[in-house]
This record gives C-alpha cells, sequence and structure tokens, in this order.
C-alpha cells in the first residue's frame, strides 16, 4: 500500500524535543516481535502509574480515533536509534510527522516505515497549532506527490523530500531491493580493497 | 587465545521477486520497485574470497588516502567507503565494520530469514550481550524469561550465520561501545554502524561511526552497505587547558549546553584543538560518544600518536608490516589544512567548569556551582514551556543552587564513563572516604578486561570500602532494561548520557555529570562540586 494523500485530523503534541524513550520507553524493547506496538505508544505519558488512560492526554481523547497525522514539536524524535518508536507511531495509525524538524536517525527509521515526515516552516508550524487548538476536526491534506500540505482555509505549504524516499513511500516498497540491486558493484568494491 | 573462523558463506541467490516483508510493515510490501534512478536488481554474485578483519594486512591501506587535497576527516572517510553514487539516490556506502547487541538486532534477523538472505560479511560483523544482561552474577542464567528469549535469539543467529559473539562468560564481553576499541576492532578511516545511536563512541578514532535502526541493520547485514545522505560537517574546536576537577565528560555538557540537543542535526562534528589532542582515548571516546545528545550524525577526531599507541597490539589490530602499511594511511586521515567545513563552534576548555544537568534532555545543564535557570528568562515560548516541563518533573525549582540538592542513588558507568580512566577518577575520590549513608552507589565496568584491570589496580577494594556496589560488565542503569533501575521520583547522579524521563527507571530523575561529580556527590549525599573533593 502507497502512500500519496493522506486527509486527516491532526493529532497535536505541542513539547520540544520529544524522544524515542518517550515515544516508547525502553523496558518494552524486551522483546523480539516489531508488531503491536500502538498500545505502548507514549506510554508513560498516555497512562497512569496503575495502567490506566489519562482521559487529558491527546491520544487518549476519543476524537483523534482514526486520526493518521501526528503534528509535533521541534526535533521529534531525538535520542536513541530504536526503530521500536516507528514500529509503534506506525502501528497505532500515524502515517505523516509534521515538524519543524526531525532527529536524523528517527527521521530515517520512519521512512523505512512508511511513515512520511514532514517539514514545515515556524509559521506554518505555528498555524497548524494553532488551527489544531481551534478546531480539533480540522483535517489537512497532506499530498506526497505535489509535495505540499493544505487546509480549506488557504493554508498551503510545500514540503521537502527527496526523489528517492519519495518513491519509495508512493510504491510502498522498501528500498533494501535497491541495495540488492547493488550486490554487483558492492563486490567490485570489496575487490579493489583488498587489490 | 582468539579462536576464530572467518570462512564465507556464499549468499544464496534470491528469486527476483521472492523476496517478502517480514511482519507487519504499516502498508510496507518489502516488494522491490522501480527505483528514481532506475536500478535494477542483479542477480546476487556468490563471493570468491574471505576478508577478514584480522588480517596481516591492512584492508584499508589501498583506499586511503584519496587523492585530494583540502579534505575534512569526515570526507576522506566517506569518499573512500562511496559504492555508488548517482543523482537521486542516496549514496551506498560500505561498511567495515557491524557491531550487534541483543535489543536492536532480532528482528533484523527475523527479516533476514524471511526474506531468503544471508549475513554477507559476518567476518566484519561482531556481536555482544550488554544492554540486557544482569550485573549481578553473570555466570548464573538471566532469570528474565524475555531477556533470557532475547539473548538466545542473539545466540541462535550467531551461530546460524557465523558471526562471532562475545557474550556473557566471555573474557571479552561488555558494553558494545567499550569492546570494539578494546579489541582493536575499531580502527581509524573505517565506517562502523551499530543498531544504537552511541556508535558515535568508535568515531574518537577517525573512524565514522554512526547509529542505524533495525532495518537498516537487516541491509547491513545483507549487503554490508546502507544509503546514505552525505551529512554535512561541522568542526568543534576547543583549546586551552582544564582547571582541576573538570573532565572531558564536563567539555561535552558544556557543548550541549551551548548548542542544545539539536545543534548538530544533519551534521558530522569533528573535535579538534588543542584540548582535544592532549586527551587520551578514553576521555576523546566519552566526548564523541554524546555527539547524537547534540543531535549529530556522527562526532569525529582525527588520529594521532595516542590513538595509535592505544592500538597497537589490540588483537585486531593489524599486525607487522600491515601495521606500518595502516599507520602510513591513518596518518594522512587528518583533515587537509585548507579544508572547509560548513560551520564552526568554537570553546575554550580553559573557562570550563563541572557541569551537571537539571531537566530532562542532555543540553539542559549548568556549572555545578550554578542555579537552575528560570523558565522566564528564555524568549522563545516552546523553549520556556520546555524548560517548566522539564522543571516539573524533575521537582527542582528555578533559581535555586543545583549543588546541595539531596539524592539517592550514583550510577558510574555506561558507553560514556565506564572505562578505566573514568573508574581512576571516581576511585580517587572514594579513596578513603564513604559513601553518604542512604544513597546507594553502583560502579560498573564497561568491559570484562575493564574489570579485571581496575581489580588489578586495586579500585574494586576502593569502591567497596567506600560503600559502593561494584558490579559486573553492561549498559545496566543508562538503559534500565535489566532490573538496574531508579525508583519513582528518585534522585540519580549518573555518568550516561541520556536524562530523558524515565530513562533509569520509571519516574527516576536523572542528573548527568562526570565520574569526579557523581563520586563527590555520592559521598555528599547531594550534588556535590568535585573541586571540594580533590
Ligand atoms: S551504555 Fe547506555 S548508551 Fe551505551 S550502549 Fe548501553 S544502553 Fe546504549
Amino acid at each position: 500500500m502507497g502512500l500519496r494523500t493522506i486527509t486527516s485530523r491532526m493529532v497535536a503534541l505541542p513539547y520540544e524535543n520529544v524522544d524515542t524513550d518517550q515515544i516508547i520507553p525502553a523496558r518494552f524493547l524486551k522483546t523480539t516481535e516489531r508488531s503491536g506496538m500502538g498500545k505502548l505508544l507514549f506510554h508513560d505519558w498516555r497512562y497512569d502509574p496503575a495502567g490506566n488512560p489519562r482521559p487529558d492526554f491527546i491520544l487518549n481523547r476519543p476524537e483523534i480515533a482514526g486520526a493518521a497525522i501526528l503534528l509535533a514539536g521541534n526535533n521529534f524524535g531525538c535520542g536513541s536509534s530504536r526503530e521500536h518508536a516507528p514500529w509503534a507511531l506506525a502501528d497505532f495509525g500515524f502515517r505523516a510527522i509534521i515538524s519543524t524538524s526531525f532527529a536524523d536517525i528517527f527521521r530515517n527509521n520512519c521512512l523505512k516505515n512508511g511513515i512520511l515526515p514532514v517539514l514545515v516552516g515556524r509559521a506554518v508550524h505555528q498555524e497548524l497549532f494553532a488551527l489544531a487548538a481551534a478546531d480539533p476536526n480540522a483535517e489537512v491534506t497532506i499530498d506526497l506527490e505535489d509535495q505540499t500540505l493544505s487546509h480549506p482555509n488557504g493554508l498551503r505549504a510545500e514540503f521537502p523530500i527527496d526523489a528517492f524516499s519519495k518513491k519509495c513511500l508512493i510504491e510502498g516498497v522498501d528500498d533494501m531491493g535497491y541495495l540488492l540491486g547493488q550486490l554487483r558493484r558492492i563486490t567490485e568494491y570489496e575487490e579493489r580493497l583488498l587489490k | 587465545m582468539f579462536v576464530l573462523r572467518f570462512e564465507r558463506r556464499a549468499a544464496r541467490r534470491p528469486e527476483p521477486g521472492s523476496r517478502r516483508a517480514a511482519g507487519p510493515r504499516s502498508g510496507f510490501t518489502g516488494r522491490t520497485g522501480a527505483f528514481p534512478c532506475a536500478a535494477r536488481p542483479e542477480s546476487v554474485p556468490v563471493p570468491r574470497y574471505g576478508l577478514s578483519l584480522m588480517t596481516n594486512r591492512s584492508p584499508f591501506g589501498k583506499i586511503l588516502p584519496r587523492p585530494m587535497e583540502n579534505q575534512t576527516l569526515f570526507e576522506k572517510v566517506w569518499d573512500s567507503h562511496v559504492v555508488r553514487s548517482e543523482p537521486d539516490c542516496p549514496t551506498v556506502l560500505y561498511i567495515d565494520l557491524h557491531l550487534i547487541h541483543e535489543v536492536t538486532s532480532p528482528q533484523a534477523f527475523q527479516s533476514l530469514r524471511s526474506r531468503g538472505l544471508v549475513v554477507r560479511r559476518p567476518d566484519r560483523t561482531v556481536a555482544t550481550t550488554d544492554h540486557i544482561v544482569p550485573t549481578t552474577g553473570q555466570t548464573y542464567s538471566i532469570t528474565d524469561p524475555v531477556a533470557a528469549k532475547m539473548v538466545a535469539a542473539l545466540e541462535k543467529s550467531c551461530a546460524e550465520f557465523g558471526i562471532r559473539l562475545y557474550g556473557i562468560g566471555r573474557p571479552e564481553q561488555g558494553i558494545v561501545h567499550v569492546i570494539g576499541p578494546e579489541l582493536g576492532f575499531t580502527q581509524p578511516g573505517m565506517t562502523i554502524v551499530c543498531g544504537d545511536s552511541h556508535t558515535a563512541t568508535h568515531g574518537a578514532f577517525g573512524s565514522l561511526a554512526f547509529g542505524i535502526g533495525t532495518s537498516e541493520v537487516e541491509q547491513v547485514l545483507a549487503t554490508q552497505c546502507l544509503l546514505q545522505r552525505r551529512p554535512r560537517t561541522c568542526e568543534i574546536r576547543i583549546d586551552g587547558s582544564f582547571k582541576p576537577g573538570v573532565t572531558s565528560k564536563d567539555i561535552i555538557l558544556a557543548l550541549l549546553a551551548k548548542i542544545g540537543v539539536d545543534g548538530g542535526t544533519g551534521h558530522v562534528f569533528e573535535y579538534r584543538g588543542s584540548t582535544i589532542r592532549a586527551l587520551n582515548m578514553d576521555e576523546r571516546m566519552t566526548i564523541c560518544n554524546m555527539s547524537i545528545e547534540g543531535g549529530a550524525r556522527a562526532g569525529m577526531i582525527a588520529p594521532d600518536d595516542t590513538t595509535f599507541e592505544y592500538l597497537s597490539g589490540r588483537p585486531f589490530a593489524p599486525k607487522g608490516l600491515a601495521w606500518e602499511e595502516a599507520l602510513a594511511a591513518w596518518r594522512k586521515l587528518e583533515s587537509d589544512a585548507e579544508a572547509r567545513f560548513d560551520k564552526t563552534i568554537t570553546m575554550n576548555a580553559s573557562e570550563l567548569e563541572p557541569m551537571i544537568t537539571y531537566g530532562t534532555s542532555p543540553g539542559m545543564g549548568i556549572p555545578v556551582s550554578g542555579r537552575i535557570p528560570e523558565p522566564g528568562s528564555l524568549g522563545d515560548a516552546s523553549q520556556r514551556d520546555a524548560l517548566a516541563k522539564a522543571l516539573a518533573y524533575m521537582d527542582l525549582k528555578p533559581g535555586q543552587p543545583i549543588a546541595g540538592r539531596p539524592i539517592d542513588t550514583v550510577f558510574i558507568g555506561s558507553c560514556t564513563n565506564s572505562r578505566m580512566t573514568d573508574l581512576r577518577q571516581a576511585a580517587r575520590i572514594f579513596s578513603g572516604r564513604r559513601v553518604s549513608p542512604g544513597v546507594r552507589v553502583l560502579v560498573v565496568p564497561g568491559s570484562r578486561a575493564i574489570k579485571s584491570e581496575a581489580e588489578a589496580e586495586g579500585l574494586d577494594r576502593v569502591f567497596r570500602d567506600a560503600g559502593a556496589e561494584w558490579r559486573e560488565p553492561g549498559c545496566s542503569m543508562c538503559i534500565a532494561m535489566n532490573g538496574d533501575e531508579l525508583g519513582p521520583g528518585q534522585y540519580c547522579v549518573s555518568t550516561s548520557n541520556r536524562n530523558f524521563e524515565g530513562r533509569q527507571g520509571k519516574n527516576g530523575r536523572t542528573l548527568l555529570a562526570s565520574p569526579l561529580t557523581a563520586a563527590a556527590s555520592a559521598v555528599a549525599g547531594a550534588v556535590a562540586d568535585p573541586r571540594h573533593y580533590l
């Protein structure tokens, strides 16, 4: 299943420097599986010490059911390289994350799991938070083909993405195929290394 | 002593189109698609030779140096590892050394198997168990059943694919970023990756070393390559000599306080200057280790005589003629005089004081003699919110001095500060003193080799006599996956690298500092300035 356009409400998480330890705490890395992690997403913010959902945390609100876009603060996904973070985000249902910046490893991990990182400028970022606050049902549309993000109120922003990642996301393919296509060159490189 | 097999497995020839995605991947089919650069999958050639790290030749001598001028260290290493680079596609970068551990590899091996692929270069792959191993009585079986399952999964994969594993009970076992250099696997000019963000540690040797996710672990297992976009370069120039009580940990904490946790995003740091040159390898590793905390892809230090002296005679370092060849190549790695960096940051080491963090990101650091900042003093609204949120979690009041804050635990360990230099610093403070009553102190050496060396020096007795626990090697309370953890609300002065919410145990509170500051705080029972204990 490729990804061309997403129209969805936004789940606004207005915190800076959210690290992958918050996205999924380390104790849940004790697993050899990669599925079913959505229920652990933002675990320690989402549940109280007794394990009950905190009703005020955004992920527990009924109105976000089915939302596929996370509106995140600056420098989202910093810290640990754990791919469990995008696994949990994807399993929860997120297909795109909007922020002003992403940590490098996290960004890579998202792209490898069919999650689109949408990079926007400060002004658009603030406008989106204002929009989500004013109307939690506001839906924005992300068009990957055009690399645009828009809302019927006239908001429209372009976002960058490299051609390769774009193609992989649109076609829903993972880039291992490309690497496996390079094996002859890799062998040549290794031979050169030995000479 | 090291019995190794270097046999190379024949890669199975995958049928085009027969690869399947492993497990659910939310929308990803694992299909091989048409890529923008129109590369088509080729049949997998059966490798014809074995190439080992433990060779009497330097595997890198013939690639380096590049016949180009005015290059940075990073550019030299990057350029010599480009397998393919074409417009609109990421670079195919060759990886010399792949380190793996029990937490981020099981899913990669599963996926590899389900695609019908094998490990291309087991001889360039090294495994250890560190993240979830107990640090008490490792010779006994792991009691946590899930941890035992993960360790067993790694053992099985290593046996199946012929990967050398330094697991529990082996004299080489230890934290992955400690044993790589210790055994001489880590060498200048190499590309090194690991499914762990602190892989940057190895950059202290002039290698390009960075953390990767599990999908990338699988890609390196299958192809010994990664798809990468070339990062930008940032020079971190540090000159001047330390005042007493200041360590390399304080340099990196001060740098992070200055540039913030995203100051290095998209960049590779190269640490340079007279301060760096005067550091030993342990100290250099501490700095490179935390490059990721500034958002940098990697941190590097050009190799010099200090580096070569450290490596000489290590089990997997080149020997004899190969050593001479390697040295000649390594000496050319240094950034050229006219090399340009995309960005430069300067620091004066002589102005530094011992540092400590007060918040929930490693960039929230102040001198240990300082006061906790007021959110109102920050201009940016989101930064104000972040600080207020952090102080609420830490239950610390703006304007208060950080020194004197009572603590519950001290952790001395992790890939940042668990080497001999660190243990000696801590022992210097503990010697002839006692840990404050009620404070729990864990000293966890980075590897079994360090443990033995420290015991030979009598450091274990210094720690025990002071009332600290002397543990077995592992990640321990750096990540709190093995049962070593803080209780809710507890304060810990820790020599590790992350003070994120819950990092050392649910609702635990971490203050990052040097081994000197950690030991002084253990003795004081509260955050303390190590300069009063020297
Ligand atoms: S000591 Fe901590 S940072 Fe280092 S490898 Fe282990 S868990 Fe990661």
